[in-house]
């Protein structure tokens, strides 16, 4: 629950992170993505609100400033490891269960669309115990419901340290509705992926 | 529980299959399980058992679960940048046929068909074309055929039509009556209106374009490769498939069998 009780023993078996983030998520994703090491193996799928615009210039930016592959997800694309995959504007993200992914223009979740309870949710669905979800700054509660999932199915949950968020509205709705693993800063949470990365897994 | 839950969804989509042979069970499960939950709370039933037996013994609550099982999220003009490449890449060479099939697969509520119909009567096209519009909610059906959409809409759709290169004003393809839009019923005499599965059913036309826009992300692989297969066997020699602007052929067994016209507007031409 505690910053300092991060470690290895506790994340066993982490398969796939799911990121969510919404205002000020675009730095925050930045400095976590931004440190990891080249080589990074693990597939991560991330959910940044933004406006309705019919293309995204996000897995190009990050793309300039991450040791990943960065892509933006297309429609049946079996998941791959070490690469970073953004939800495109206008549609909902899923993971199915042969880990490819989906979209989907249903309703819109919390006036999002993509929403990252959409993605958590299905993601959990997918990977059960082998998942790790974690949810950033923002200004909508969108991802509380997804993330109360990921832990019903088994999951790792860890919130943004409001204290340390940008916008606090998202970290905070997640922890009125749920006890994640941990809440950690942005600089723990990168040193918690570097973690998993070094896991022999 | 969740695995309970996992359970009962199987059954119910093979409940719905076996009953009323509409069939669900190659569409992406994420989006069918959100719906099925979204449908739960409408029904109040406090399973999906419930909700089972409920649509096993009565077609009209059947009915009312196809409302939540298919999705009709539509507009005219959708993607203005891929009608207009419809117009600039496709029609001069659909001016070379004498006479034109279209099928509009998953036309839901029509707006891809009036759509279609308003570009072609602005090319002159529309008078030597039958289109061909399926759907497999009735529902959905009905409401395309009566061309009659929210004004609130429409206004955005003017938008998109401007954007698609539009030659007229928007306005003249409908009468505003109240809060509501009717179309112009002539956009739709070359339109035969049909129930038609993309899971369960075969061809039934030899076409030069085929529109399947914003469809075939909900199914899963397997039922992609089915429709492409239809759409391949449909297609004249050197026809047009149109996909939605997230939809692609890459994934797909039948990636070889198209090339792209225009890439970026998902404009395939069979190879």
């Amino acid at each position: 629950m505690n910053e300092t009780a991060v470690s290895l023993a506790r994340v066993p078996g982490v398969q796939a992170i799911v990121v969510g983030a919404s205002a000020g998520g675009v730095e925050a994703l930045l400095s976590i993505f931004g440190a990891l090491a080249p080589g990074f193996s693990l597939p991560i799928i991330a959910v940044l609100h933004l406006p309705d615009e019919r293309r995204s210039q996000l897995a190009e930016v990050f793309d300039r400033r991450v040791a990943m592959t960065v892509v933006e997800a297309r429609d049946k694309e079996q998941i791959q490891p070490g690469t970073l995959y953004f939800a495109g504007p206008g549609y909902h993200l899923s993971v199915e269960h042969d880990r490819s992914l989906s979209l989907s223009q249903e309703e819109r979740v919390h006036h999002s669309r993509p929403a990252i309870d959409y993605l958590f949710e299905s993601a959990a669905d997918a990977y059960g115990p082998n998942l790790l979800a974690i949810l950033l700054t923002g200004a909508n509660q969108d991802g509380a419901r997804g993330l109360t999932h990921v832990k019903q199915r088994g999951g790792i949950t860890v919130v943004q340290d409001p204290s340390d968020a940008r916008v606090d509205v998202m970290p905070k709705a997640a922890l009125a509705l749920h006890t994640p693993d941990h809440i950690l800063t942005l600089s723990r949470i990168g040193d918690l992926l570097a973690s998993l990365e070094s896991s022999p897994c | 529980m969740d695995r309970s839950t996992d359970i009962e969804l199987r059954l119910l989509i093979e409940a719905i299959y076996l009953k009323y042979s509409y069939d669900f069970r190659d569409y992406s499960g994420a989006s069918v399980k959100r719906r099925v939950a979204h449908a739960l709370r409408q029904f109040d039933c406090k399973t999906i058992s419930a909700l089972q037996e409920r649509v096993l013994h009565d077609p009209t609550a059947f009915m009312q679960l196809l409302q939540f099982l298919t999705i009709p999220v539509s507009e005219m003009f959708r993607d203005p940048s891929h009608f207009l490449a419809i117009r600039q890449e496709v029609v001069p060479l659909l001016k070379t046929y004498p006479s034109i099939k279209i099928w509009i697969a998953g036309c839901s509520t029509g707006e891809e068909v009036y759509s279609m119909a308003i570009l072609l009567r602005e090319e002159g096209l529309l008078e030597r074309t039958i289109i061909y519009a399926t759907d497999i909610n009735p529902n959905s059906l009905d409401k395309a055929k009566q061309g009659i959409f929210s004004l609130e809409n429409v206004r955005a759709y003017t938008h998109n039509y401007q954007q698609a290169g539009g030659k007229q004003s928007f306005a003249d393809y409908y009468t505003a009556a109240y809060d509501y839009a009717i179309f112009d019923k002539t956009l739709r005499e070359n339109v035969t209106f049909a129930d038609h599965s993309l899971a369960t059913d075969s061809v039934f036309s030899e076409t030069q374009l085929i529109s399947c826009r914003n469809v075939l992300i909900y199914f899963n692989k397997k039922l992609q490769d089915r429709a492409f297969g239809l759409f391949h066997e449909s297609l004249c020699h050197r026809g047009f498939l149109v996909l939605g602007s997230k939809e692609t052929l890459d994934f797909s067994a039948y990636s070889k069998q198209f090339e792209p016209l225009v890439k970026q507007e998902r404009i395939y031409r069979k190879s």
